[in-house]
């Protein structure tokens, strides 16, 4: 290794950085204009977005638009710029460590993300709902805001009736959502084989799987937008039918966030693929949109364990 | 071929393709706008931290000038609330967290003997969101309604049914810093796994780097709740869900429950890089050796885990379970072990050590006092009956500004005397900067000891007006807030005259110094450690 006993001239600068052979240095990307691209696109839609909650009338909730556009663009051309980097050689695998370490403390923020929901949840039955009937010391509490109040989950009445209204009905796990589990859980297998076809070489089966994957997620997601509109219009389940309400979407709200966004990724790898991108040695790009499809399969087993069927 | 043969011919590398590694900063505003240059990064983050700082800085002194006096004098009651809310979110996440950061940025690849950051345009864009998030924050105050004016804890239904309609764009605001965080916080802990210089294990890491790396993987634990927890807050307010409403069969009390899962970490996340700071100064100017230096790494972890467990002691007097009251309790008192043996450890670094009073050492002794102070009276609202008469008084708004103040602010400061060399090249004025502590010293105590008094007398926080029995130690805290915030207008005087100029800095100024980035020239160059130093 060239590394070694540079200790001395590294320190007054210039001339260290010359190395040859088998190691080479670690890529600095010189300036780049897209991080102040994503910031500004960043704040528009932030902005815009505030403006459209606000002041639906308002011009500037426009704004949001601009900025979402923006930073659609943004990722097309800084992904360009990284995938033209690593095409052109300059990563080493010490940059590879430093993709892999990025990506998976992201989706450890992911999944910190998915705790505070369902921790808010598990709250919610265990203790807030039990107390408002009088469970522990609380039967005061019960007596004086709702004495008619009994606690249940899931909660169809809510103890503030004037002001929600509890769902009718709730989702049977037994139908859309079962079907959903086996969507997912079948995608992740077939992520599976399309990885090994990767690293096999078998270009053919890599994008069949891949392309299988796409549309299982697809299919997720079309079941679950039925659900939705079966929970509007038929169940009377809704944001503001309580707290049941609440968890529900919140929960498998930004779980559908997810499946969108990983679709998309898996979308862009499939072209990537297509393009004749990726080797059998060297695919971060595909293993990370991986990692995050994994990831939003195990969110949904949770879900469905303790939203449709506890 | 020799390494030495290597080091010298200008045989083509793939690093020559990017042709920039040996260039200096490019020209004009684009320098700072397109960086990735962690040494750029960190100047960004450290004035924004600053100007921060002096707007945090002068809500506090529009709050101290209110209670000058009993009564109501200058401004409305509705106004005072939106500056203690204010001061309290831009000094948190504007002026303390970025400053951290910002000394993150600049030392820690230098530490480890690394090029950069291991994803320096990520690293930009962490610090570019910022002053978007925070132009839009301080744009709420000019809104209809005014700013947010809940307390920067924001509790529900405070912050939901009865916020003022400006609350839309606090949240978004808070996302901003939020995503700037996690990025920030990724870069560093892939920076400290991956991009040590051969031979530096874990155990040889400078304790900058071990606090950074565990406050990063807080970081990364806890501002996704509180991502969480503002879009529940946005969800209530304009969609309909009833997650802190018991009408609908949520619970204020889960606001309070995720905001301090969140919470309490959080001022781990402001204070265990400060820990950093001071295990570097203290060992420089005693010229020793750090006194246990394995145990600070592994007291340094427990307090972090620690702090997973302990969130519910700001919420003693809320009606939690007696179990619970108990749980955090003891868990909340454990903590005072680990950070028992920190100052212990400080304490014995400097026994026999042959000490010298250089600004950098005045504040890192200030801060062990002084924040040692604010350990004790913490550990004393751990107590959850005697809670119940503390639970937000001053006492309370004593304890945690000795911890941010004397604590946080003084160990950056600290840190700032401590590397301005480096980072400019020059000596600071040792005399003005003597000056500078003395000031602040007796102006922090000054501002921040009577409140204890008032506090346990009973004045509550968050109110502009007060009974007369607090005026005399009120008048004092807002002469000692005066005198501290002017104070701080000769740091930057200090700053920009040592930028300017002054005494050339050698490599290593200071005798009792140790690690790598004392071992560059001063003013560091551009690029430092192109190739990584081999570390024995
Ligand atoms: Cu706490």
């Amino acid at each position: 290794m060239a590394t070694v006993s540079h200790s001395s001239d590294a320190h007054d600068s210039h001339d260290a950085n010359h190395n040859s052979g088998d190691h080479q240095s670690y890529y600095v990307p010189h300036q780049s204009h897209w991080p102040i691209v994503a910031a500004s696109g960043l704040f528009l839609l932030m902005f815009g977005t505030g403006q459209m909650i606000n002041h639906p009338d308002s011009p500037l909730r426009w704004l949001s638009v601009v900025g979402a556009l923006i930073i659609i663009w943004m990722f097309f051309g800084w992904f360009r710029n990284v995938i033209e980097e690593s095409m052109g050689g300059l990563y080493d695998e010490q940059m590879d460590r430093s993709f892999r370490w990025g990506m998976g403390w992201f989706i450890f923020s992911e999944v910190m993300f998915f705790a505070a929901f369902f921790g808010a949840l598990f709250y919610v039955r265990q203790l807030a709902v039990p107390w408002l009937a009088g469970d522990g010391s609380n039967a005061m509490t019960h007596e004086l805001l709702w004495p008619d109040f009994v606690a249940q989950w899931p909660l169809m009445t809510p103890p503030d009736t004037s002001a929600y209204s509890g769902p009718q009905q709730i989702i049977d796990p037994w139908h859309l959502p079962l079907i959903n589990t086996v969507l997912l859980v079948t995608s992740s297998v077939t992520l599976t084989f399309a990885h090994h076809a990767l690293r096999a070489n078998k270009r053919g089966a890599l994008a069949s799987w891949l392309a299988l994957t796409l549309l299982l997620g697809a299919a997720f997601l079309v079941i679950q937008a039925e659900e939705y509109v079966e929970a509007y219009t038929k169940l009377g389940l809704t944001l503001e039918s309580g707290i049941y309400g609440g968890t529900f979407f919140i929960l498998t709200g930004f779980h559908g966030l997810h499946v969108t966004m990983g679709s998309i990724i898996l979308l862009v790898m499939l072209l990537r693929i297509l393009k004749g991108h990726f080797t059998p040695q060297q695919h971060f790009g595909f293993e990370a949109a991986a990692w995050y499809w994994h990831f939003v399969d195990v969110v949904w087993l949770g879900l469905f364990l303790f939203v449709y069927v506890f | 071929m020799s390494d030495i043969a290597q080091s010298t011919s200008q045989s083509p590398s793939k690093s020559d393709q990017s042709g920039h590694d040996h260039h200096g900063p490019a020209k004009g505003i684009t320098r700072w706008i397109y960086t990735t240059n962690h040494k750029d990064i960190g100047t960004l983050y450290l004035w924004f931290s600053f100007i921060m700082f002096l707007t945090g800085g002068c809500m506090a002194l529009v709050i101290r000038s209110e209670l000058f006096q009993p009564g109501l004098q200058l401004v409305q009651p509705e106004f005072f609330n939106q500056m203690t809310t204010m001061h309290g979110l831009i000094m948190v996440f504007g002026a303390v967290m970025p400053a951290f950061v910002g000394l993150a940025n600049w030392m820690i690849p230098m530490m480890v003997g690394a090029p950069d950051m291991a994803l320096p345009r990520m690293n930009n864009l962490s610090f570019w969101i910022l002053p978007f998030a925070f132009a839009m924050l301080l744009s709420t105050l000019l809104m209809e309604g005014g700013g947010p004016n809940f307390g920067w804890t924001f509790y529900a239904p405070l912050s939901t049914t009865y916020a003022p309609p400006s609350v839309t764009f606090f949240i978004f605001s808070v996302h901003m810093m939020g995503i700037s965080s996690i990025m920030g916080a990724i870069n560093v802990i892939a920076t400290i796994l991956n991009m040590r210089a051969p031979g530096m294990t874990l155990m040889k890491m400078p304790l900058f780097v071990w606090t950074w790396l565990i406050t990063a993987f807080l970081l990364i634990a806890v501002m996704p709740v509180l991502a969480g927890v503002i879009t529940m807050m946005l969800m209530d307010i304009h969609f309909g869900t009833s997650f802190f409403d018991a009408g609908g069969g949520g619970d204020p009390v889960l606001f309070q429950h995720l905001f301090w899962f969140f919470g309490h970490p959080e001022v781990y996340i402001m204070i265990l890089p400060a820990f950093g700071i001071i295990s570097h100064i203290v060992p420089a100017f005693s010229r020793k050796r750090l006194f246990g230096y394995a145990s600070m790494v592994y007291a340094t972890a427990s307090i972090a885990l620690l702090s997973f467990i302990v969130w519910a002691h700001h919420m003693f007097t809320v009606g939690l379970p007696l179990a619970g009251e108990l749980f955090f309790m003891y868990s909340t008192m454990l903590i005072a072990v680990p950070t028992g043996v920190k100052v212990f450890n400080w304490v014995s670094t400097m026994f026999r050590g042959a000490m010298t009073f250089e600004t950098p050492m005045l504040f890192a002794i200030g801060f062990i006092v002084l924040f040692t102070i604010g350990g004790f009276s913490g550990l004393m609202l751990a107590i959850s009956p005697a809670d119940f008469q503390y639970h937000d008084t001053y006492f309370v708004v004593a304890h945690f500004h000795y911890v941010l103040v004397p604590g946080a602010v003084f160990s950056i400061i600290a840190g700032a005397y401590y590397w301005l060399p480096k980072w400019t090249g020059h000596m600071y004025d040792e005399c003005l900067g003597k000056w500078h502590f003395w000031l602040s010293m007796i102006g922090v105590n000054l501002t921040f000891f009577p409140m204890h008094f008032i506090g346990l007398a009973g004045m509550p926080r968050r109110i502009p007006d007060y009974a007369l029995q607090f005026a005399d130690f009120n008048m004092i805290a807002s002469i000692g807030g005066f005198l501290f915030g002017f104070s701080q207008l000769l740091f930057l005087y200090i700053v920009i005259k040592c930028i300017r100029g002054g005494k050339q800095a050698e490599a290593n100024p200071w005798e009792g110094a140790e690690g790598l980035e004392w071992e560059v020239p001063s003013p560091a160059p551009y690029h430092t450690f192109s190739t990584p130093p081999e570390v024995k």
